[in-house]
């Protein structure tokens, strides 16, 4: 279980949130304009990285506040969490510790 | 019990306490402090089981939790039987009860054995080559009989009458391992200030400690290990956990811990929790995990007599037992030779050393020479001998290549003791995702870099020897309470270690070539040989994932512990790669087994879901309704009278809507307040209807899509004022639903001033549907006109019934005239009383779910979810008209611009009317175009709804049918396991089709 940071309410254990998805994908904001295959890679198009992640997450039973994160997907670590709206902060790699040190 | 082979004195056993247990029903003896496995090994019992595969008599090879053969069964009562425990691990109690397993009928005498003879015709992946063919005779023939004859133990057969506890903690630092990194460790911690949890998984902390003779010796230190046993166990910062096994490593510091708590004791108090399960999330964890003894492969080696030097040594010094009376020892490690001295000082005979090396000269192999022992260095084993216990083994030497050259020599013993080093215990860390390096003086994977808070220390980073690994533990616990954000004194600095600190080798001792080996054991609990591993990469195999899965290696409930390096070490010569290239398997939790009954902990019976209930649910009980359960709601399904089928029932109630008035609990309906000054906006953007025309007091079903243009959720939506809108959802979709509006609300439209609130246990909802519900609610209602005029079909107004404020829609899920009470739901069952006695004169009759979906099937009002399956269109559900046309946009409305949207084929919603029509479909039955079609045929729909309809005199079915709506009086058919059944194309409204009754 993931310890997450809300950025409303601090450290919260993972089964008070819901993941939401990845993040920084806005709705368009002219849908009539879209292309269907605009359209498609909105509803449909997500990346699959290995390495730090921005998706969102929901403290739904918390605050309710969705919120975005940088995760790494190789090993679970949150580099930051940062509220809607604001842009991703650029957080130093987080420097896996040796095991003797 | 036979004098000579236990010690007459040492151990850490009380010889004081004598116990008596059973053992395949034969009574033995053995003292308190024993496990299983030494109290028979004191017995002269070293066969306890029979190989997976071929059945192949085994004993016991390790003294701990890595051991593959020693597994037994451990009866309790009739109910309590667990299978699969280690004996080396099982603590004696008084009136144990153990049997083996996997034989038949006994253990010496076994039928699967002829398994064994056959096993030069069951090479590696012989099920997988063997019993492909026919496919249907591998379940009914071919699996069953295999797991017949190769199997473990027994599953229990009734429910675990034991309960389980769970419990949470937080600590500064977890210390895994009560060795002397770990206790050093969590004394380092503790005394710098931080919160300590220290675990072992055995009875007594000390971990390898506890097999010395001299542990102070051992240490440099004689009065260290109690001084600081006692010192953690006194110190109020410090818990001590024992029997408890962290099992997992999972994210973010967080480790599951088996505590066992009713296990070792002869009469468990049954108040008591059998295990206890903690999650524990630490700031920071050391891992003092220690290494494990890996064993030789050569032939024959997994004979009843042959085990690991050092758990000889183990049953000698700490529970005064010698494994037998005349040992043989085969290392490739100085420190084996502790194991030959310490047998030789207790009396038995050395009868040889055999080393593989060439030359020998260190301090212990010289010190055995000095004893008189046979050391024969530059010497391998070519094979054993003895069928229930291991009677000669045979040697021969090595010419200057590590070719055996020379004679075979026999040499007559009942003890093999084998060494090939240790293995340091990576599991956790592993789990941890941290990444291993290969050490090619100790064969070993030793532990690198992190991504947690984790450090290791001792011997599961290879520092093997007791006192380096104190001393490593001291740094590591002084380290972790700094990182924990405490203030450390002097950190000591990592202990210097020489250049020989340890030796090992893996894979197979040197065989002569050209011939095949055989019975060469790499994997004891799955039967694996070095000869399966050859095969495999003969075979192509490359990949170790792929090997571990074709040959099962290292895939036994054992994990591979003993067995999964040397595993490598042989593919990756095979294959002409460095073992670092050839990598290593996954380690998964968790470490040793853990029980069900400790990962359900409370979670059973009437606590392993939640349950909600409505405000009217007693009185529902209370009149005998059936309930059926719709995510975690009871709802009340139907109302039987005394004797009355489920069929009668439903058919009185909906007779009794039709006809006079009927009662429903809709409390269970989701309910979500959108409030704000641009509330209308909102639902404007959200929903696909237009809502700025709608007045306030009015309502309008809405309908809900997802942004990919599919019918997500539907309910009626009441304007309570300007700027507060009351919307309703299905049962089950509540929580998504105001899910999706906070997603939308939150992160696409925050310019927006909108509250949202769930209101669903807020209201309790009383329908009353029929004929004569506005005759029930008169004399009740306050403050509202009931009149069709002043409150017509759709529309709510506030007020008051029977003196609690109300909001009264005019609403019908039924087609008649109908109300839904919404009042705060502690009111709920009181005003469900008051309306329910009122209605007794017209005839009111509560009815359940199961009548309201018929009443609404008749009408065809659809159920979301049941009726479309999220790729169904308002269009689909003939529900265009419900689409604000001239919105801008709403969500789903670009999805639905797409051409494929529109096309005349889609799956639309029709009704289906049998030719008999007594018989009612299946639901999710198909539907073809063809009175003779057979499978596989093309179905071009399905049936999502069917009932029958007391009121129709006849069964009705809705359907999604491609292109249903120009089909309208077509017969198409329905497969059966009958045959085909005629249906014909109708509208999917069947009663009342002008929604006269509705409006009245
Ligand atoms: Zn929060």
């Amino acid at each position: 279980m993931l310890l997450i940071n809300c950025p409303y309410c601090g450290e919260r254990p993972e089964l008070e949130f819901v993941h939401g998805g990845q993040a920084h994908i806005a709705r368009p904001g002219s849908p009539a304009e879209c292309s269907d295959q605009q359209w498609a890679d909105y509803l449909y198009r997500r990346d699959n990285i290995k390495g730090v992640h921005a998706e969102r997450w929901r403290h739904t039973h918390g605050c309710g506040r969705f919120f975005n994160a940088l995760r790494d997907t190789t090993s679970d670590q949150f580099l930051a969490t940062y509220k809607i709206g604001e842009q991703p902060p650029v957080p130093a790699q987080a420097q896996p510790r040796k095991a003797t040190a | 019990m036979s004098p000579t082979l236990r010690t007459p004195s040492g151990g850490r056993i009380n010889r004081a306490r004598t116990v008596r247990f059973t053992f395949d029903g034969r009574e033995l003896r053995g003292f308190e402090g024993d496990t299983l496995a030494s109290a028979l090994l004191a017995n002269g019992v070293h066969l306890v089981g029979r190989s997976f595969k071929y059945h192949r008599p085994r004993g016991v090879l390790t003294a701990g939790p890595e051991e593959p053969n020693a597994l037994v069964a451990i009866r309790r009562d009739a109910v309590r039987v667990t299978p699969n425990l280690r004996a080396t691990e099982v603590e004696l109690y008084e009136g144990l009860t153990a049997h083996s397993q996997n034989r038949w009928p006994s253990l010496k005498l076994d039928v699967g054995a002829v398994n064994g003879l056959l096993s030069p015709f069951i090479p590696a992946g012989f099920y997988y080559k063997t019993f492909m063919w026919p496919r249907r005779a591998w379940k009914r023939l071919y699996e069953p009989r295999i797991r017949a004859a190769a199997g473990l133990g027994r599953a229990p057969e009734h429910p675990d009458p034991d309960s389980y506890s769970n419990r949470f903690a937080h600590c500064d630092v977890l210390v895994v391992g009560g060795g002397p990194a770990g206790l050093a460790a969590a004394h380092a911690a503790a005394e710098s200030g931080a919160r300590v949890i220290l675990c072992d998984e055995q009875p007594q902390l000390g971990g390898s400690l506890l097999c010395e003779q001299d542990p102070g010796a051992a240490l440099e230190d004689g009065a260290w290990l109690a001084r600081t046993i006692a010192g953690l166990m006194a110190h109020p910062r410090v818990t001590v956990l024992t029997r408890t096994t962290a099992f997992g490593y999972f994210p973010h510091n967080l480790l599951g811990l088996e505590q066992r708590l009713t296990d070792h004791l002869a009469q468990p108090d049954p108040a008591q929790p059998r295990e206890r399960q903690w999650q524990v999330r630490a700031r920071e964890v050391v891992l003092a995990t220690g290494a494990i003894e890996r064993p030789l492969v050569f032939p024959g080696n997994d004979r009843p007599g042959i085990m690991l030097a050092g758990a000889a040594r183990s049953y000698l010094n700490r529970y005064g037992v010698l494994a037998g009376r005349r040992a043989v020892l085969v290392t490739v490690s100085d420190e084996a030779y502790r194991c030959a001295l310490d047998l030789h000082r207790a009396g038995t005979p050395v009868a040889a050393i055999i080393d593989v090396r060439p030359q020998v000269a260190g301090e212990l192999p010289e010190a055995a020479r000095r004893a008189g022992l046979p050391v024969h260095t530059g010497t391998t084993v070519v094979g054993t001998a003895g069928r229930l216990r291991v009677k000669s083994i045979r040697i021969r030497k090595l010419d200057a290549h590590g070719e055996p050259r020379g004679a075979v020599e026999r040499i007559a013993c009942d003890l093999v003791l084998m060494s090939g080093g240790h293995t340091p215990s990576a599991h956790l860390f592993s789990q941890s995702r941290g990444k291993l390096h290969w050490n090619e003086a100790l064969q070993a994977f030793l532990p690198g870099e992190s991504p947690e808070r984790a450090r290791c220390a001792g011997a599961c980073r290879g520092i093997f020897s007791a006192a380096a690994a104190r001393r490593d533990g001291e740094n590591a616990g002084t380290l972790a309470a700094r990182d924990a954000g405490l203030v450390v004194g002097a950190v000591i600095g990592e202990p210097a270690l020489g250049p020989a600190h340890g030796a090992a080798a893996s894979g197979e001792l040197p065989q002569p070539a050209g011939r095949p080996v055989s019975k060469a054991f790499v994997d004891w609990q799955n039967d694996v040989t070095s000869r399966d591993l050859l095969l495999a990469a003969r075979e192509g195999f490359r990949s170790i994932e792929h090997i571990k899965r074709y040959t099962t290696t290292g895939m036994a409930t054992d994990q591979g512990k003993t067995s999964n390096l040397n595993a490598l070490a042989i593919v990756a010569r095979q294959i002409g790669k460095p073992i670092p290239e050839v990598g290593l398997t996954t380690f998964r939790m968790p470490y040793t087994p853990v029980t069900f009954g400790g990962f359900a902990g409370y979670s059973r019976g009437e606590l392993f879901d939640p349950v909600r209930t409505t405000p009217i649910h007693d009185w529902a009980a209370g009149k005998g309704a059936v309930f059926e359960d719709v995510g975690l709601w009871k709802r009340a399904r139907y109302f039987p009278r005394p004797g009355e089928s489920m069929h009668a029932a439903v058919t009185r109630e909906c007779q009794a809507v039709r006809a006079h008035c009927g009662l429903f609990d809709g409390s269970t309906l989701g309910k979500i307040e959108v409030v704000g000054k641009d509330a209308v906006t909102f639902m404007n953007r959200l929903y696909i209807n237009g809502w700025t025309s709608l007045a306030v007091g009015r309502c309008r079903y809405g309908i809900l899509l997802r942004d990919d243009g599919f019918i997500y959720d539907d309910g009626v939506v009441a304007r309570i004022a300007e700027d507060r809108f009351h919307v309703t959802t299905t049962t089950g979709g509540a929580a998504r639903v105001l899910a999706m509006m906070e997603d939308y609300l939150q992160t696409e439209w925050p310019d927006l001033s909108v509250w949202l609130t769930s209101t669903t246990e807020q209201w309790a909802v009383i329908a009353v549907q029929g004929p004569s519900a506005r005759q029930v609610l008169e004399g009740l209602v306050q403050d509202v006109d009931l009149s069709a005029a002043a409150l017509p079909h759709m529309s709510v107004a506030p007020g008051r019934i029977c003196g609690v404020p109300m909001r009264l829609f005019r609403v019908s899920f039924t087609g008649e005239l109908g109300f839904e009470i919404n009042v705060p739901a502690d009111f709920g069952q009181a005003v469900w009383e008051a309306v329910y006695e009122a209605g007794r004169p017209h005839g009111i009759t509560p009815y359940g779910t199961e009548a309201m979906h018929v009443l609404r099937a008749e009408k065809g009002y659809i159920i979301v979810g049941q009726d479309t399956d999220g790729t169904v269109t308002p269009d689909d559900a003939g529900l265009a008209w419900a689409v604000g046309a001239r919105k801008p946009d709403f969500v789903g409305k670009r999805a639905l611009e797409r051409p494929a949207m529109h096309s005349p084929q889609r799956k639309q919603l029709v009704g289906l009317l049998t030719a008999e029509p007594h018989v009612v479909l299946e639901e999710g039955a198909q539907v073809v175009l063809d009175a003779r079609a057979a499978p596989p045929t093309r179905p071009i729909g399905h049936v999502t709804s069917s009932y029958y309809s007391a009121t129709l005199g006849r069964s009705i079915a809705l359907a999604l049918v491609r292109g249903g709506r120009a089909r309208m009086g077509q017969t198409l058919y329905v497969p059966t396991p009958r045959g085909n059944l005629a249906v014909q194309v109708t509208s999917p409204i069947f009663y009342d089709p002008k929604g006269s009754r509705q409006n009245a």
